[in-house]
């Protein structure tokens, strides 16, 4: 009986082998194809936002090649998980570039992934799609950023709360890594030059997955006590949103006392908790699924049909990667080649339609066009816009308010050809690579 | 030397692959012209070098846990802090060519308001301080914690536990921004060592060279203490610590001895990662990565130095192997190897080897 | 499409009294001090229209006018619509609203006609409002719902709550009174005045007095402000605390000693309270970390296995939670209750499994079963993956669970956490009880303490250590239900409690019960007394270095076992 055990797993250990050698060989069959590197964490802390995007850039796929592929040629996607492993980010890109040949990377979440990934596409001239909004500060030549800025989506936002809410107190809460910091850095400058008073802001920054919101909760409660309208802007990641919006329903904090905007919660952070104490509350994105428009309306039901589930939402971050790709596939067309310096400089002013009805366009700093939407959940879930902006904000690699790089800016066309060009020194800060 | 590994067939093997491994890689990468078959890609050999790495950590554990019985769930700290001592000498390189262009400042301080460089980064300029610090910084820790926790005979799971914890307190830490080494994202984006640039061919060999001397010289130094009197006793308190003490050795110093000189040698191992994969973050201080560690030691063969070597392979092999043709499913072969080896293979995939050449 | 002002109330606080007296309909207002003009143009609308004679004939041509209305695209018309339907003072309006809060107001889309909807299998059971006639069940796309955004919320709160002053209902009729403070002005309190004669509930006449005597405080005659001060000598509503940060640098120096001697006392109080509060926050937190670290005060503590899966069966236990609510999506509450037995269930057979299959070939190799659990956690973890998907799934939380229990305007206690120390004191009541009064309880001491003596004595050990670890994969498994109430469940939920669990029960002492749930609670007080000074990180930090050395005064935890076992 032991034996007969022990042999099972031993079988079940050599399928399970043989299982992953006939995946291996299926992936390398071959005709000339473009292969487009799909990098996302598909196990580990990050999988749970990032899969959705690696299963976006295989539908986007499947769908061109529908259409007849590109250049005449089917689009391969390479998948590949860093498992939410920082370094290996970086390996996983050399392997795509160097060993699996890609012409493009869709990729990333994070901002420790991005910043790991950066030196090796900049070494190999390799070419990455970020989606997700960020903090800024950055301008790669070999990085194009489809996410918001934080000039698209914090600044709006806080100006919302301000003119239309008329918030006097701000609590800017976060979690405790550089795009809260950078984020609320930039907010408390914004805040300070219209005239709110220092002791009007509270910052406070939690760890990642904090789960006890116990006393900051009850903190944000005395502090919005003084009479005057308080709102929280929040800048917590991910898994830290359920026990906190959990909490505050639970203090008897509703969104008519103090409302709290999100930047970081979208349709599928909202999928995956209980959103009654949620309804009210406020975010800030560039996209909601509820916006209604025919571009929207069509990609909703193909995603759905894709995925199987006729539930499934789409958030911000799947349009960002719609855009990167649609634009990428234009430029490609336009320069009638995947050479990576030849995209990267047609990728330059290309212009597609995004899902709110507008227009994207990419920028000479490598970031886009975008409109920026404020949205309350509601109870199913979804986002009712109440505000957004007139047309499109450009994206700006670089915030005015912080002072480091208020004279930066980035110009990736001649004569400048500078991520970081200082505008009073007239000189690029990077040297030439 | 030769004295050193007499009757260590495995380890006379092992030094012997890696002498050949140390001299042909770089002939391979960079005489061989890209296009031929034999033709070694950059990415293999960064990889490659990242491999002896963290095989130089697997010895740095067993040496505790297989020679001296001291399960350690920390060690991953002892790593990272070498890296970050490592790190914070190639942040200081780069000078003004960060995205601010600050001569003085690392980008994520300026980024940060910090006016001037903390107290702490002092001296890391230079590149001989920074190597003193690699050692010594986790040496140091190691000594300390040791030097309580020994003379109070903690032992068993409660020493494991309060290693974990001790890795534990330095995950939270170093993720706090306010501590001045660059927070979640740790620090990135180096430029050059010793002024030679890091994404040339000729430095990556060179670090490849350096893991492997490293690698070399660390195994030798293990088996010195493991066929010395010392590495004697330390085996006698594995079997059995009280009788040693009765004896009349002072149990704790021998302990703590191991135990320190461990924790340099996973913090070199710290110090080779860091240049080669252009990276170090709290992420090495988690609790998880220090299991995994012990994981891989179990899988080539505690109490086989050149065991731990070969298990630091295997496994991290199949990571990069997997992640890449089986990303969905990549966990469940890896979960299934673990449980796998420590059901049949007691003594790992050496004991496997072992018991089949003692058969032949 | 710039909105703009989407619609135009101030704040949202304007209240729409109710009758009590028999003379014509009464309107007032009671304003916020900010953004008083516009409201007050509107009421003045109000009092024009509702009192002429002809009001009660309008009343139902206006109340259905005021549906309608209701129907509109903009929130600037729903909200005229609300207050249209309030001034009719028609009984059904409370229900309308109320409904609206809730978002179960609809309209059919074919017919136009307003209704409330209540859950049902598929879609919505309706009543028409107008004439509360059963339109039986429709489906949900053949539905609209009238959506309610942020202000419009606080509006339906207000009106809802000034409604509510009439309700038979005392309670009702309390938090009416309590959402009217610091939201008054001169006119609501004249209202409130009114009312007071006719009000017999002692708690709401208290609670109307203070909010006068609030109110009081920025009166112009002296005496009253310092009548005021006196009555509010032990309030502790922030309204209160805040007019007086106000009256304490008056230039008169009875009122500013006064209110100084007030804030003083109001502020030893709320010092007092704000402990207390935090020792209730750490109470909380140590009964999560005894909760999800008692199942491995088994695995670990009584059988020595160090099992790293025991966070993925806490999360097993979460899962079932969430399965069985999809099973009874309308009956929450109860569907909470039967998950503790099922999670005990699934957790504990993949528990006596994991035992079976792996584990029992590992005793007398304690640091191996680290190795091969660890594994075993991977696979769990990749399998939920594959199985539910990677993103969090949502768990609801029953009505009963939310909100808090209000003590006073300084305390108020979660409930979600109430229950939850009461669960968790449950939960080690019945392991207490299972190992040291029922025969598998004893023989599980005996294996534990001298497996081969306990064997001999004729213990089947074997099936003892098979139930032994489902036992303690079981509570794992039922802690996974309560921390499907606080926090995500999704696959990786687990590892955010293993390392937790393992400090907790070695800091309590291995193989001790009353060692872990001592420790739990103490580290939770602990990291929250330290939070407020230290920050979270910090303090979690200052937990930690605290076991360290802790461990190294004593090396057997806090409750050590004795005897020749604890050596080995």
């Amino acid at each position: 009986m032991n034996i007969n055990f022990k042999k099972m797993l031993a079988g079940a250990l050599m399928l399970s082998t043989s299982f992953v050698v006939t995946q291996a060989f299926a992936a390398s069959h071959s005709k000339e194809t473009i292969k487009v590197g799909v990098l996302h964490s598909l196990s580990g802390t990050m999988a749970i936002s990032e899969t959705t995007l690696k299963d976006t850039m295989l539908m986007l796929i499947e769908q061109q090649n529908k259409k007849g592929g590109l250049l005449g040629k089917q689009l391969e996607a390479v998948v590949v998980d860093p498992a939410s492993d920082w370094p290996l980010f970086a390996e996983k890109t050399r392997e795509l570039i160097s060993k699996k040949k890609v012409d493009a990377i869709f990729g990333c979440w994070t901002s420790v992934s991005r910043k790991s990934v950066l030196p090796v596409i900049e070494e190999l001239n390799g070419l990455m799609f970020y989606p997700v909004q960020y903090e800024g500060e950055e301008s790669s030549k070999n990085i194009f950023y489809t996410g918001a800025a934080p000039n698209q989506q914090a600044i709006p936002a806080v100006n919302y709360l301000m003119d239309e809410i008329k918030v006097k107190r701000w609590v800017l809460a976060g979690t405790d890594y550089v795009y809260p910091r950078t984020t609320n850095k930039i907010l408390k400058a914004y805040l300070l030059s219209k005239g709110v008073a220092e002791k009007d802001i509270m910052i406070n920054y939690t760890p990642f997955g904090h789960s006890d919101w116990q006393s900051i909760v009850s903190d944000i409660k005395k502090f919005g006590s003084t009479g005057k309208k308080t709102a929280v802007v929040s800048t917590i990641n991910g898994d830290a949103n359920v026990p906190f919006y959990k909490e505050l329903g639970n203090q008897g904090i509703s969104s008519e006392d103090i409302p709290v905007v999100a930047f970081s919660v979208g349709e599928e952070e909202l999928s995956g908790l209980d959103t009654k104490p949620l309804v009210g509350h406020l975010a800030a994105w560039n996209y909601f699924m509820s916006v209604e428009s025919k571009e929207n309306e069509e990609f909703i039901k193909t995603w759905q049909a894709f995925i199987k589930d006729k539930k499934r939402v789409t958030n911000d971050p799947m349009e960002a990667h719609v855009i990167g790709f649609k634009m990428w596939v234009k430029a490609v067309e336009k320069a009638g080649t995947t050479d990576t310096d030849k995209v990267i400089d047609a990728m330059i002013g290309i212009e597609v339609p995004n899902m709110t009805g507008g227009t994207a366009k990419m920028l000479k700093n490598h970031h886009i066009t975008k409109p920026v939407l404020i949205g309350e959940i509601q109870e199913d879930g979804q986002f009712d816009v109440v505000w957004q902006t007139d047309g499109e904000v450009a994206g700006d690699a670089w915030s005015d308010f912080l002072p480091g790089s208020k004279d930066l800016i980035s110009d990736w066309t001649a004569p400048i050809k500078c991520g970081n060009y200082n505008t009073k020194e007239k000189k690029c800060l990077a040297t030439a690579k | 030397m030769m004295s050193l590994l007499k009757g260590d067939r495995g380890g006379q093997i092992f030094l012997v692959l890696l002498t050949v491994l140390a001299v042909l890689i770089p002939i391979f990468n960079l005489i061989i012209p890209e296009g031929s078959a034999f033709h070694v890609s950059t990415y293999t050999v960064t990889l490659l070098g990242k491999y002896l790495a963290f095989a130089l950590l697997a010895l740095s554990v067993d040496l505790v846990w297989g020679y001296m019985g001291i399960l350690s769930l920390g060690h991953g700290a002892f790593f990272a802090l070498g890296g970050y001592a490592m790190g914070m000498y190639l942040m200081l390189q780069i000078g003004d060519r960060g995205v601010y262009g600050n001569p003085d400042l690392p980008d994520f301080m300026v980024f940060l308001n910090w006016e001037e460089i903390p107290w702490f980064w002092h001296g890391f300029d230079n590149f001989w301080f920074a190597m003193i610090m690699v050692a010594l910084v986790p040496g140091l820790l190691a000594f300390i914690f040791g030097a309580l926790a020994f003379r109070s005979r903690v032992t068993g799971v409660y020493l494991s536990i309060i290693t974990q914890a001790l890795t534990y307190a330095l995950l939270l830490a170093f993720f706090r921004n306010e501590m001045g080494f660059g927070g979640n994202n740790g620090l990135t984006d180096f430029k050059d060592i010793l002024g030679f640039s890091l994404q040339s061919d000729n430095t990556r060999i060179a670090l490849f060279i350096a893991s492997a001397i490293a690698l070399a010289l660390g195994y030798l130094s293990c088996r010195a203490i493991v066929v010395s009197r010392l590495g004697r006793v330390a085996v006698a308190i594995r079997d059995s610590e009280d009788r040693v003490r009765f004896i009349g050795y002072r149990v704790d110093r021998v302990k703590l001895a191991i135990f320190t000189f461990s924790a340099v040698l996973a913090g070199v191992a710290g110090a080779l990662y860091v240049p080669q994969v252009g990276i170090i973050n709290p992420g090495e201080f988690s609790p998880l990565r220090s299991i995994e560690l012990v994981v891989w030691v179990a899988i080539g063969g505690r109490t086989t130095l050149y065991g731990a070597v070969l298990g630091a392979f295997i496994v991290n092999y199949s990571k990069t192997y997997l992640t890449g043709v089986a990303p969905e499913t990549w966990l469940f072969a890896l979960g299934a190897l673990f449980v796998f080896v420590t059901l049949y293979l007691p003594n790992g995939i050496v004991g496997l080897l072992k018991r089949k050449g003692g058969k032949a | 499409m710039s909105h703009g002002h989407l619609f135009s109330f101030g704040r949202g606080v304007f209240f729409l009294a109710p009758i009590f007296s028999n003379q014509d309909v009464l309107v007032m207002s009671f304003f916020s001090m900010k953004n008083r003009i516009l409201p007050f143009l509107i009421i003045s609308l109000i009092l024009l229209f509702s009192s002429s004679s002809f009001a009660e004939t309008t009343n139902s041509e206006s109340f259905k006018q005021a549906l309608e209305l209701l129907q509109s695209k903009s929130y600037n018309k729903k909200g005229k619509a609300i207050e249209q339907l309030v001034i009719t003072k028609d009984e059904r309006v409370q229900p309308i609203l109320e409904a609206m809060l809730k978002a179960r107001l609809f309209y059919t889309k074919e017919d136009k006609i307003t209704v409330i909807g209540k859950k049902h299998d598929d879609g919505f059971s309706l009543v028409s409002v107008l004439d509360q006639k059963d339109l039986g069940v429709l489906s949900k796309s053949k539905l609209k719902k009238i959506k309610v955004n942020n202000k419009l919320r606080g509006v339906l709160r207000a009106s809802i709550a000034t409604l509510s002053l009439s309700s038979p209902d005392a309670d009702k009729r309390l938090s009416a009174v309590k959402q009217m403070l610091g939201k008054t002005n001169d006119t609501g309190i004249a209202f409130l005045k009114a009312h007071l004669k006719s009000e017999k509930d002692t708690a709401v006449r208290e609670k109307i007095e203070t909010l006068i005597s609030i109110n009081d405080l920025n009166s112009s005659d002296k005496a009253v402000k310092l009548a005021a001060i006196k009555t509010l000598f032990n309030d502790l509503n922030p309204e209160t605390r805040n007019q007086l940060e106000t009256l304490k640098d008056s230039d008169d120096a009875e009122i500013a000693t006064a209110s100084q001697n007030a804030l003083k006392n109001i502020q030893k109080k709320l010092g007092f309270y704000e402990k207390v509060n935090t020792v209730f926050f750490g109470l909380s937190l140590g009964s999560v970390l005894v909760l999800a670290a008692i199942g491995l005060a088994i695995t670990f503590g009584v059988m020595g296995v160090i099992n790293m899966a025991h966070g993925e069966l806490i999360m097993l236990g979460a899962y079932t939670t969430y399965v069985i609510q999809q099973i009874m999506p309308n009956h929450i509450g109860l569907s909470l209750v039967i998950a503790v037995p099922a999670a005990f269930i699934v957790s504990g057979s993949v528990g006596v499994l994991i035992e079976r299959l792996v584990i029992r070939h590992l005793y007398g190799r304690p640091l191996e079963t680290l190795l091969a659990t660890f594994g075993i956690s991977l696979i769990l973890q990749q399998a939920i993956r594959s199985i539910f998907s990677p993103l969090n799934r949502a768990v609801e939380t029953p009505s009963w669970m939310s909100g808090a229990l209000e003590i006073n305007p300084a305390l108020a206690l979660t409930y979600n956490r109430l229950y939850i120390i009461f669960f968790c004191l449950a939960v080690f009541a019945f392991l207490y009880l299972i190992i040291k009064r029922t025969s598998l309880g004893l023989s599980v001491q005996a294996v534990s303490q001298n497996r081969s003596m306990a064997r001999a004595m004729g213990i089947r050990a074997s099936r003892v250590d098979a139930l032994t670890f489902g036992l303690g994969s079981g509570i794992a498994g039922i802690a996974g239900v309560a921390l499907s109430q606080l926090t995500n469940v999704g696959p990786s939920m687990g590892q955010d409690y293993i390392i937790d669990s393992f400090m907790v029960v070695v800091f309590g002492g291995v193989g001790n019960l009353w060692g872990t749930l001592i420790s739990g609670f103490t580290l939770g007080i602990a990291n929250k007394f330290m939070e407020p000074w230290a920050g979270a990180v910090l303090a979690k930090i200052l937990v930690l270095v605290f076991i360290i050395l802790f461990i190294q005064k004593r090396p057997r935890g806090l409750f050590p076992k004795k005897g020749r076992a604890a050596e080995s």
